[in-house]
Order: C-alpha cells, then structure tokens, then sequence
C-alpha cells in the first residue's frame, strides 16, 4: 500500500449502497404490494356505470391510489366528451373523436386506509 | 399438539435444505422426536444432505396419493433417535402436492411427533406455497446480498396473506430470520451487509447467524447434517439456533471477525 492512499478518500462502501439500494426499491414494492389489487376492478365497473349515462372513452380514465403518512387518496378522473359532440357521435354513429377538456370531471374520494408494511 | 416449522426462503441456494437438515437434527438432539419433509417436488435432495438416499423406497407425494403408508415412507435417522425423514418424489411434478393431501399427511403426523419442519423449495409457486400454507412458525433463511433480502421480503409478503394463519384470520405465523453464509470480515471492509442492516430492513426478529464454513460443504459430501460437526463454527452457530427456538436465551457468535494471533497472521502472509 503506497502512502498516498492513505491520504486519498475511501470508496464508499458498496454494502452501504446494497443497503441503500434494497431501501429504494423495497419500499416501492411493499406500497404496491398493499391493496390496489382492486383497483383495475373498480375502474371497470365505474366505467361501466359512468357508460350507462355518458359516453365516455376508456382511454381517458385515469384511476389512481396515492398512499400518504395518515390518509390515502383515490383519485378517479374521467374525461367526458363535448355535449354537441357526444350527440353528433351517438346519433351518426361515428368514429370517436377526442373530447373537449372543459368538459372534464375529476372525483375525488379519500380512503383512510394507512399505508400498511405488508399485506 | 405438534408445530409446524417452515424454512423458507423465497431465493434459491441461499441454504434451506442445509438449514432444515441442521435443524431438525438439532431439535431431535434436543430429544423433541421430529420429522423433516421435502417439499421440493421433482428436485430431491434432503435425502443427500441427510444421507438416507439409498434408503428412500417409497415418498410423501406416494403417501398423498395413497399408494402407500405414512410409516412405509418415513426414514428413522440411523445416527439420531427421534428424527423421520419423509422425502420427495424425484420423478412427478408440484402439482402432486394438492392442499388435501398435504393436511391429511401432516394431520397423521402431527399425532405422533413434536416438530414437522417443512422444507420449502425456492420460488413462490406450488410447493413453496404448500409448505408454509400450514405453518404455525416460519424461518427465513437469508444471505446478506441483495437479491435474497428482497426475495425474503416478497416470502414475508407471502406468510402475512397466503398462509392457513392469515386466510383464517388466526394469529400469525411467527417469523425469525435466519442469516447464514454470513463473512465477518468482509461486513468489516464494508463489502457485505451486516446483521444489523439486513434486521432493519425485513423487521423480524433474528434467530441466529450462520458464519461461511467450509465445514458445511463437507458435510453435505458425506451425508450428515453440519449440526453434528461439533467443531465447526456453522454447527455450533446452528445448535446455539435451535436452543434460542426453544426459547433460550443464547448471545449471537461468529459476528465480529475472529482475532488472529501474530503466528497466524505471519502464515497467512506466506500463504
């Protein structure tokens, strides 16, 4: 060992970064790994219903599970078409065109279930 | 009442079946009269590291199919009273493990001895499934590395949902972990994860440290389980195990690097 690498700053030591890394990723596996199994059933049927009385794209619907400290939120956000436009494409039948975004409604609703470790 | 002990483990290689095999030695030494079961349907090998294979005739998956008796298939230990060994079948597929079988084995069982230690195989499907699905304890045999930690958490996961325990609502499956292929000198250069950091990110209680031997590979060469190479560091770290299991209160070995003498050092400088 020569003298210099004495003075020189030690690498940083790669069981802290397996440490680190594990962290990262564990902690993104148990949230997701917590609940939203439901979830693509719960965008289906709230879809089938908003279709029963609106016609709707499926492609713009976003479903989402934000987990926080005391409190999650579900957020569902459907984008409905342009009133004139939806009855021009119910009437005539015609290839979906993309809807307006004033038109667009975001439900909100808050679950209180706190983010668990594992499930 | 018997318990059912799983050693699982989610990755492969990592030492269950070695782990099973020690264990189970060291709870019949113990004179709790035990039996291990292979769960590792098609990939035997508790019998090797037993060293009972030339006596396997017939298997559990034989048993569940009702081709023949439970005591046709249970292998008493030529070394240690007290301990059966029921093996695998070398030749079906995990689909042969159905849930009624495997109760209806471990119910008979459970009449007549104190532990049923469970050898899971690796992965999360069928036969690792059905090895903890009864479980009433579970060990978690871990390497401090990086894809075995997480592997252990995901079989974590498993236990707290997919187990009898959790689908019934009862209490939970007690989980300890278990570390082995532990380097204390190389957790001290800062290339290995420590017990500590590997205690901090699965969150279960640590039932013992396994230390890397080579006296592990040599007993598993010759059949017998490493508990009763009484000499090594790893069996006496997987006795000091079995004694905190049962309830002991044991101090943890074979964690700091052991301090060499000046002697020691000098040969391992020529070497």
């Amino acid at each position: 060992m020569s003298i210099f690498n004495f003075f020189r700053a030690a690498p940083r030591a790669s069981a802290v970064q397996a440490k680190e890394r594990l962290q990262i990723v564990m902690a993104h596996e148990r949230a997701g790994r917590s609940g939203p199994d439901y979830l693509p059933m719960l965008q289906q049927e709230l879809l089938a219903v908003i279709a029963k009385y609106v016609n709707i794209d499926e492609n713009k619907v976003e479903v989402k599970l934000d987990r926080g400290g005391d409190c999650s939120t579900l957020e569902v956000n459907i984008e409905l078409p342009a009133r004139e436009q939806a009855k021009a494409a119910a009437a005539a039948k015609a290839a979906e065109k993309p809807a307006g975004n004033d038109d667009a409604a975001a439900k909100r609703a808050a679950g209180n279930s706190g983010a668990k470790k594992r499930i | 009442m018997s318990k059912i002990i799983v050693m699982t483990s989610g990755k492969g290689g990592v030492g269950k079946t070695t782990s099973s095999a020690a264990f189970a030695t060291g709870l019949a030494l113990r004179g709790f009269k035990t039996v291990v079961i292979d769960f590792d349907v098609g990939l035997r090998n508790l019998d090797l590291v037993m060293g009972c294979e030339r006596r396997v005739v017939f298997d559990f998956i034989n048993v569940i199919n009702g081709e023949a008796k439970l005591n046709q298939a249970l292998i008493k230990d030529k070394r240690i009273e007290n301990l059966y060994i029921l093996p695998t079948s070398q030749t079906r597929d995990k689909d042969a493990l159905t849930r009624e079988g495997v109760e209806k084995v471990l119910n008979e069982l459970s009449k007549e001895f104190d532990y049923i230690l469970c050898d899971s195989p690796a992965g999360i499907e069928r036969g690792a499934l059905m090895s903890l699905y009864f479980a009433d304890h579970a060990i978690i045999v871990t390497n401090p590395e990086v894809s075995s930690v997480r592997d252990s958490d995901r079989i974590l996961g498993v236990l707290n949902s997919r187990s009898r325990r959790a689908e019934q609502g009862l209490e939970p499956v007690t989980q300890q972990l278990l570390l082995t292929r532990y380097d204390p000198e190389r957790v001290e250069k800062g290339e290995m994860l420590k017990v500590d950091d590997v205690l901090e990110i699965l969150a279960i209680p640590l039932l013992g440290v396994i230390p890397e031997s080579q006296a592990v590979l040599r007993a598993s060469n010759v059949g017998m389980p490493v508990i009763l190479d009484e000499v090594s560091n790893a069996g006496l770290a997987y006795s000091d195990a079995v004694g905190r299991f049962l309830g002991e209160d044991i101090e943890h070995r074979f964690v700091t690097p052991q301090k060499k003498g000046l002697f020691s050092r000098l040969l391992r400088r020529s070497a």
